[in-house]
């Protein structure tokens, strides 16, 4: 009997809530430098290495962070895809290419968008640079850079940059303890 | 049964608004305190397991940054709860039963400031016949409160006097929110927020952390002057989701609880010197006592209790560990209560010697 009913497959419930947030006291800092158009990361003092973003705990010693490193913007491709499908909300246009890129003096990707060349071009250990927008459109978002694109430089040997990164945190981390 | 013994707890204070912390820059250094009270290291904990909601600060996968504080790389045993903290305890005790870890941290957070608590709370509604109304947690416990008050067992005096005790016993509590001597008549002069509730009867809303060391009692390390405190019995009952199927003026998975527990523990209710109770709202202490049989010789929510300062998320396992303080300072058996749920759906009930 109540088989033959017609199936409802839908009916409005809206659910919304307001939120006051505040950023945190790692964040802060870190909006505030790329609001200027620095790139701020942390260094991990129980690890020597550089974090970036930075999110006020080093997930490898459990210690807070807070130090500031300003770094560069220019870094290598660690790994990347090229997406095909539409993203729902996304102003992006496919296809278009994600890159974990490793900023120079970081010892932890980010990721962001890679243009200004074929895509088929973008390999592992390609070097890049930040393509920033208009400096009157900064504001408190790693959306100032619009994208990196590559700088012509020859391939990156990603074994060998990792063994010199893990060498130069050490050499961060007996500094940071001879200070301590 | 293993006698699990908790030996390590720390609290923030419980403030109404932290503006600059996220919650896990409020948990780090609870971290850091509580292992250095139970005299551990992070390499000691086999398993860390936890209690938080998204939905309180709005932030997605908060739970997951907090995993990052606890020196997460290469790897941790670690397990989260979208309960009450105390749950993510049952669930750490119910491994060292079994015999897979011996050493266990648990810890919750709640950052209520920075939505609104009562509202979101209804999130966890019936999402048919009961969320799409939006009744909020102030409105339900009004509605528990009036057959409270139908019943004619209390009345809103003794509302008023629950809360005078609370905060009348959150004075010697650091980390109280409230705390104070009021009389039962100046609290009365309030307005109503929801009939027969007034803004006193109602748990404030509190950003926090806590954090909470426990193990096998033969596996932790013996600190000079301190009082492990074992538990010995646990256990816990859940009612009908839908308001209208149980009597709100009683709590029957309390009552049943209460009687698993005596089994476990071979305490009876006469020979607990304190409870420390998750009554949000100041009716709820007077359903529970009813409920568990507690005498008026049992010292009720010492710490001041959720009335005097409420982390969500972490409301209940502060019961535990504020037990945990109060058996340092001489108390011996205590009874400890945890809530979920509207209306004291769900209830998780603990009994705690000190040893």
């Amino acid at each position: 009997m109540d088989i033959d009913l017609e199936p409802i497959e839908t009916f409005d419930a809206p659910i919304y809530h307001k939120y006051h947030a505040h950023s945190s006291r790692a964040i802060t800092p870190f909006l505030h430098a790329i609001k200027r158009g620095e790139l701020m990361g942390h260094l991990s003092r129980g690890t020597g290495k550089v974090l970036f973003p930075p999110l006020g705990a080093c997930p490898e010693s459990g210690e807070p962070t807070s130090e500031p490193v300003i770094l560069k913007d220019s870094g290598t491709v660690i790994g990347f895809t090229t997406v095909h499908l539409p993203i729902p909300g996304s102003k992006l246009v496919p296809p278009f290419t994600v890159a974990n890129i490793l900023l120079d003096g970081a010892d932890q990707s980010c990721s962001h968008l890679i243009s200004e060349c074929e895509l088929s071009d973008v390999a592992i250990g390609m070097r890049v640079k930040a393509v920033w927008r208009p400096k009157d459109e900064w504001d408190f978002g790693l959306e100032n850079i619009e994208y990196f694109k590559p700088t012509g430089e020859p391939l990156v040997d990603i074994d060998k940059l990792k063994a010199d990164c893990l060498a130069a945190a050490q050499q961060r981390k007996q500094e940071a303890d001879k200070n301590a | 049964m293993r006698d699990v013994a908790i030996i390590g707890y720390s609290q923030s204070p419980q403030i109404r608004q932290e503006k600059v912390l996220n919650e896990v820059e409020i948990l780090m250094p609870e971290i850091d305190k509580a292992l250095a009270d139970a005299g551990m290291t992070m390499s000691e904990i086999d398993f860390v397991c936890s209690g938080s909601c998204d939905y309180i600060a709005g932030g997605a996968f908060s739970f997951v940054g907090a995993v990052d504080s606890l020196g997460a790389t290469p790897c941790k045993m670690e397990s989260h709860v979208e309960m009450d903290a105390a749950w993510a305890l049952y669930e750490a005790w119910i491994k060292i039963q079994a015999g897979e870890i011996k050493t266990a941290l648990i810890y919750g957070f709640g950052k209520s400031s920075v939505g609104q608590l009562p509202d979101v709370m209804s999130q966890q509604l019936d999402p048919y016949y009961l969320a799409p109304l939006w009744p909020d947690t102030i409105s339900l416990a009004a509605l528990q409160a009036n057959v409270l008050t139908q019943s004619g067992r209390y009345n809103e005096n003794d509302f008023a006097e629950v809360v005078v005790e609370s905060r009348r016993k959150a004075k010697s509590n650091d980390n109280a929110q409230l705390s104070g001597d009021y009389s039962a008549a100046d609290l009365l002069n309030a307005p109503y927020i929801a009939t027969p509730l007034r803004a006193h009867d109602c748990c404030p809303i509190t950003d926090g952390a806590s954090v909470l060391i426990m193990g096998d009692i033969d596996a932790l390390p013996k600190t000079a002057g301190k009082r492990p405190a074992v538990i010995r019995g646990m256990d816990h009952r859940m009612e009908a989701h839908q308001l209208g199927l149980r009597s709100l003026d009683q709590s029957i998975s309390s009552a049943q609880a209460m009687e698993q527990i005596k089994s476990q523990s071979g305490i009876a209710i006469d020979q607990y010197d304190m409870a420390e109770l998750y009554a949000a709202f100041s009716p709820q202490t007077l359903i529970l006592k009813d409920a568990l049989g507690l005498s008026d010789a049992v010292d009720i929510n010492p710490s001041g209790g959720p009335l005097a300062g409420h982390i969500m998320m972490s409301a209940g396992l502060d019961r535990f560990g504020m037990t945990y303080r109060a058996i340092q300072q001489g108390a011996d058996r205590a009874l400890v209560h945890a809530t979920s749920g509207p209306c004291l759906q769900h209830n998780l009930l603990a009994a705690v010697e000190g040893v």
